[in-house]
């Protein structure tokens, strides 16, 4: 199962405040699936100003990246830069 | 995958700039040297106030002033509803972008824009600009981050509630959002403490101060199709933000990118593009609108001013248990400030199991801030950094070594959540150690300030394209403005791919109209995003090139190998033929199946993370509480230098910024809220005596996912010198100072106030 | 109200213009003479983007007035290099990486030029407080430095 870490914000509002879930999941686009099955409305806010780290590696919109059995997906805000 | 390539041929050379015999000839043209046949000229006028509704607008006598050919205010610009404020997935709000480049029913800081003119002389639009007659209601005003922040302030957004607070606030608030970022549990953390140190500090806004002010060329033709000269830091995002600016399609914009002079993140959004665009549709005419330097300091966003907690607890062997700290930033006149950068960068070069990073993002009537170099990350780096040195001072350890006890590293949780890959944190605090600057020995009144920093680094989507021209010279085309050399590292890459002489690359950054799109240039990423699309375009004319040599020879293209700039048979089996160049190819482009051209469009990841660590020798004189750097190391992490020159000034410019952020520069308002120093004067930023030579020293660990192993470097620097200087100036004085800047005046006021705490 | 019309030499070539009273030196210079290559970065001679040489003397072209010009001197950075053969403090700079985004180098080879007409042999303090007048935000000034101090010894030895 893979570790999904929620930011506090999307935690209070979707989860009842839960920020570290376990989602399986074979890429991306099947994660956000699965968790707006869970948490319905949660999916969409998943694509809005956030980057993702999946295994420490971030992605700006990620979409159909594998997820592995083990992975860790971390929801981070997006990174702008100067 | 890094090659650990062997021989890099041109990759970290340091062959001359291909622009830049322009650059000092002054032929190379910027924002404002552009100029059209029947061009106007646009001003903009800017409120007085730093609060107030606009209760109406008359421009009749504007218009009438001879020359004035158009006029506009908000009511020009189509009204972007809060629910169509974010386009697709970008994180800008483009209702409160519509309403910061032109007030509408209320100015929110002193120079917001609330209307402009286009006329034939520069004369005629500033005498119009005059004649805006604006009846403003004054309202009461707050410029302070936590006056902002209290109950009674006066609030700029009705609509906004306090998001992340818990239960949803019924009453506005000038508090936009609260953030947390947290791992462990920092009490049990502190309660295992030997030593805890808790600070509170405060930075001041500071502007990235290019040294080119705004300036751009907006021309429309009578079918609507519009084109426009701009220096900024991404002709797309241009384009893309006039378009949704202006309710019209991006099809119709055509974005033609000036050599930009200078961006640090101050020009990753528009201000007179999309005015000079409304101007030159109403007027019929070209219009050319360049901001003077007061504007500049006044209208275009600094980057925030800080309020920070930080509390960091130790064993006595310096191992970290916990680390906490609560930032409160100011975004502005609009959301939107780099809080969240800052919670998630203070920490990060340590390995942490108990750490809370609270960030809150406050609105107050100063400019709308912009990105400036590492955003966030600097203010959030000065509180951490300065409780490690007051930590190491009195655990009696090194600062270095402290630093090197608790350093992340390959697989560290990083204090925002994901694991580091490789990274290069401790061989940046090993080069500090065995640095000869260490070796230099302090007089009286000298002291010597040690820092570290972090941050990400982005990819993103980038373009690219490779052509090779009929004689076998080869242009590589790609979409991002250069502001700091890196069109010189596109030509290397491509060079080391193809096998060729630098020479006979020459790169081009073009228009909106003549390559893909790419994000712009700013996050530490165009050497290493664009750079891999690059890499890639020409890897894929590598195969076009292979394969037109099997055609010539009548063999299969598994046959030939690319090797040393020409195409040869693999083995003697796939038969005699001397070696094709480039140029043999291209001569025989025609017949073997057209143009000779490659391309990539990708959507780079894997950005590697930078980290740098500073050392900074101050000396300061007790009567004046001036001070003075005496010498400056600056140690980074790299990954792998393309052009080391232009790796070097990326150090060396963002330790000065960092520099004049820590000792000078600062918005200074008066009590009606007005900006008092909107000038280069009294606005100091480091001026050539100011500094020493910095050295700059490149270490190189490898990013694992590009090509040649490059990570972004052009926003690290800023990072560690703000604690670097004020460490030095704590070392040399025995007084820490917890505001900045440290201008002789503030200094100059703790020392008096140290005398006579030891005089009681 | 009428325009003047001024009589100079600019880079050594005789020059006439018309300006009005309030136009500056470096208005007339980009808006009358198309002689973008001297920058305005603050018009309040802070910056020093603007420098060119009047009469000898470097001078803010943004402090002086387009009339001043009168019968005068001026040199640009357009006259630095001799048709296609850069001065050696051209050459420099771009050996030496000394610039950057390049808004100030114009200024900067202005200044540094008319240091090392001066002065053949200037020590790193007095080539600092020389271009203190000049504003960099992009390169820390460490590279500029380096490129005038080089160029000086090569002038003298060379």
């Amino acid at each position: 199962m893979a570790q999904v870490v929620l930011s506090y914000e999307l935690a209070q509002q979707y989860t009842g405040g839960q920020t570290h879930l376990e989602v399986d999941a074979k890429d991306f686009r099947a994660l956000v699936k699965a968790l707006d099955g869970r948490y319905p409305g949660l999916g969409p806010e998943l694509g809005v100003g956030l980057a993702v780290a999946i295994d420490g590696e971030i992605f700006q919109e990620p979409f159909l990246e594998p997820i592995q059995p083990s992975s860790e997906v971390y929801f981070l805000p997006a990174i702008e830069g100067g | 995958m890094a090659e650990e390539a062997p021989k890099l041929r041109v990759v970290g050379t340091r062959p001359i700039r291909p622009d830049g015999v322009d650059k000092v000839t002054g032929r190379a043209t910027f924002g404002a040297d552009f100029t059209l046949p029947g061009m106007l000229f646009g001003k903009v006028s800017h409120s007085p106030y730093a609060h107030a509704r606009i209760r109406s607008i008359d421009t009749s006598r504007a218009a009438a002033v001879p020359g004035v050919k158009a006029v506009i205010t908000g009511s020009d610009l189509p009204e972007i509803t809060r629910e169509e404020a974010f386009v697709g997935e970008a994180p800008m709000n483009f209702r409160d972008l519509s309403q910061n480049v032109l007030a509408r029913d209320k100015v929110l800081y002193d120079g917001h824009a609330v209307a402009a003119v286009c006329a034939s002389s520069v004369a005629a639009a500033e005498e119009a600009i005059s004649l805006i007659d604006v009846s403003y209601e004054v309202l009461p005003h707050v410029v302070e981050v936590r006056d902002a922040m209290a109950e009674d302030a006066p609030i700029l957004h009705e609509h906004i509630r306090t998001k992340g607070v818990d239960p949803k606030p019924e009453t506005p608030s000038n508090v936009v959002s609260r953030v947390e970022f947290a791992l462990g549990d920092v009490e049990a953390g502190f309660r295992q403490a030997d030593t805890v140190v808790e600070r509170e500090f405060t930075t001041q806004a500071v502007h990235q101060g290019y040294i080119e002010p705004h300036a751009c060329v907006a021309s429309i033709s009578p079918d609507g199709m519009a084109t426009v000269w701009c220096s900024s830091q991404g002709q797309f995002m241009v384009r893309a933000y006039c378009a949704k600016l202006l309710g019209t399609e991006i099809s119709r914009i055509r974005v033609i990118p000036a050599e930009i002079g200078g961006g640090f993140g101050g020009k990753t959004v528009v201000y007179l593009e999309p005015l000079a665009l409304a101007l030159a549709k109403k007027s019929g005419r070209p219009v050319k609108m360049v901001m003077t330097r007061e504007e500049v300091f006044r209208a275009t966003g600094p980057t925030s001013s800080a309020v920070l907690r930080v509390k960091v607890g130790a064993k006595s062997s310096g191992a970290i248990t916990a680390a906490e700290m609560t930032l409160m930033y100011g975004a502005g006149a609009f959301p939107g400030s780099p809080v969240q950068l800052g919670c998630m960068t203070g920490f990060a070069p340590y390995d942490l199991e108990n750490v809370k990073a609270v960030g809150y993002d406050v609105v107050l009537n100063r400019p709308k801030a912009a990105a400036y170099r590492a955003p966030g990350a600097p203010m959030a780096a000065f509180g951490v950094e300065a409780v490690l040195d007051e930590l190491a001072e009195t655990l009696g350890i090194e600062p270095l070594e402290l630093r090197a006890k608790n350093a992340a590293k390959e697989g560290t949780k990083a204090a925002y959540g994901p694991k580091f890959r490789r990274i290069g944190y401790r061989e940046t605090l090993e080069a500090a150690k065995s640095h000869s600057h260490l070796q230099v020995p302090l007089g009286p009144n000298q002291g010597r300030g040690i820092a570290s920093g972090f941050w990400f680094n982005i990819g993103g989507q980038s373009s690219a394209a490779v052509h090779v021209n009929e004689d076998g010279t080869v242009l590589v085309v790609s979409p991002n403005p250069d502001i700091g050399g890196s069109r010189a590292s596109m030509a290397i890459m491509a060079a080391e791919v193809l096998g060729v002489e630098v020479e006979k690359v020459k790169p081009i950054v073009a228009d909106t109209a003549s390559i893909a799109y790419s994000d712009l240039t700013g996050g530490s990423r165009v050497t290493f995003a664009v750079g891999m699309a690059v890499v890639q375009a020409a890897r894929d004319v590598v195969e076009q090139l292979r394969a037109r040599a099997a055609k010539l020879w009548d063999i299969e293209p598994d046959a030939v190998v690319w090797d040393g700039g020409e195409a040869r048979p693999s083995s003697s089996n796939a038969g005699d033929f001397s070696p094709l160049s480039l140029a043999d190819i291209a001569a025989k482009a025609a017949r073997t199946g057209g143009p000779i051209s490659g391309k990539a469009n990708i959507n780079a990841s894997g950005a590697g993370p930078g980290f740098g660590t500073h050392i900074c020798d101050v000396e300061v004189d007790p009567e004046t509480g001036r001070v003075t750097v005496l010498r400056y190391t600056a140690i980074q992490d790299v990954g792998r230098a393309i052009h080391p020159s232009y790796v070097e000034g990326q150090l060396q410019g963002g330790a000065a910024q960092g520099i004049g952020w820590a000792l000078n520069e600062e918005y200074i308002y008066d009590d009606s809220g007005r900006l008092q120093n909107p000038g280069f004067l009294d606005y100091r930023v480091p001026v050539a005596s100011d500094l020493p030579m910095i050295d700059a020293v490149l270490v190189e660990v490898p990013n694992p996912t590009h090509p040649y192993g490059v990570r972004g470097v052009g926003e690290v620097p800023i990072v560690p010198p703000l604690a670097a200087v004020a460490n030095a100036v704590g070392r040399a004085t025995g007084v820490r100072c917890f505001d900045l800047p440290i201008s002789p005046p503030r200094l100059l006021h703790a020392l008096e106030e140290r005398r006579s705490e030891a005089a009681d | 109200m009428a325009k003047h019309h001024i009589t100079t030499t600019i880079n050594g070539e005789p020059t006439e213009f018309l300006c009005e009273s309030q136009q500056t030196l470096l208005d007339v210079l980009r808006d009358e003479l198309q002689l973008t290559g001297s920058k305005e970065g603050c018009a309040s001679g802070d910056c020093g983007a603007c420098s060119v040489m009047l009469n000898g003397r470097l001078v803010c072209s943004c402090l002086v007035l387009g009339i001043e010009a009168e019968g005068a001197s001026v040199e640009t950075i357009e006259g630095v290099a001799d048709g296609d053969r850069l001065h050696p403090l051209q050459q420099k700079f771009l050996e030496e990486a000394a610039l950057q985004c390049g808004i100030c180098t114009p200024g900067f080879i202005v200044a540094a030029k008319a240091l090392l007409e001066r002065n053949s042999n200037p020590t790193e303090t007095e080539v600092r407080y020389w271009l203190a007048g000049n504003l960099c935000r992009c390169t820390g000034y460490d590279k500029i430095v380096r490129a005038v101090l080089d160029t000086a010894a090569e002038m003298r030895g060379a």
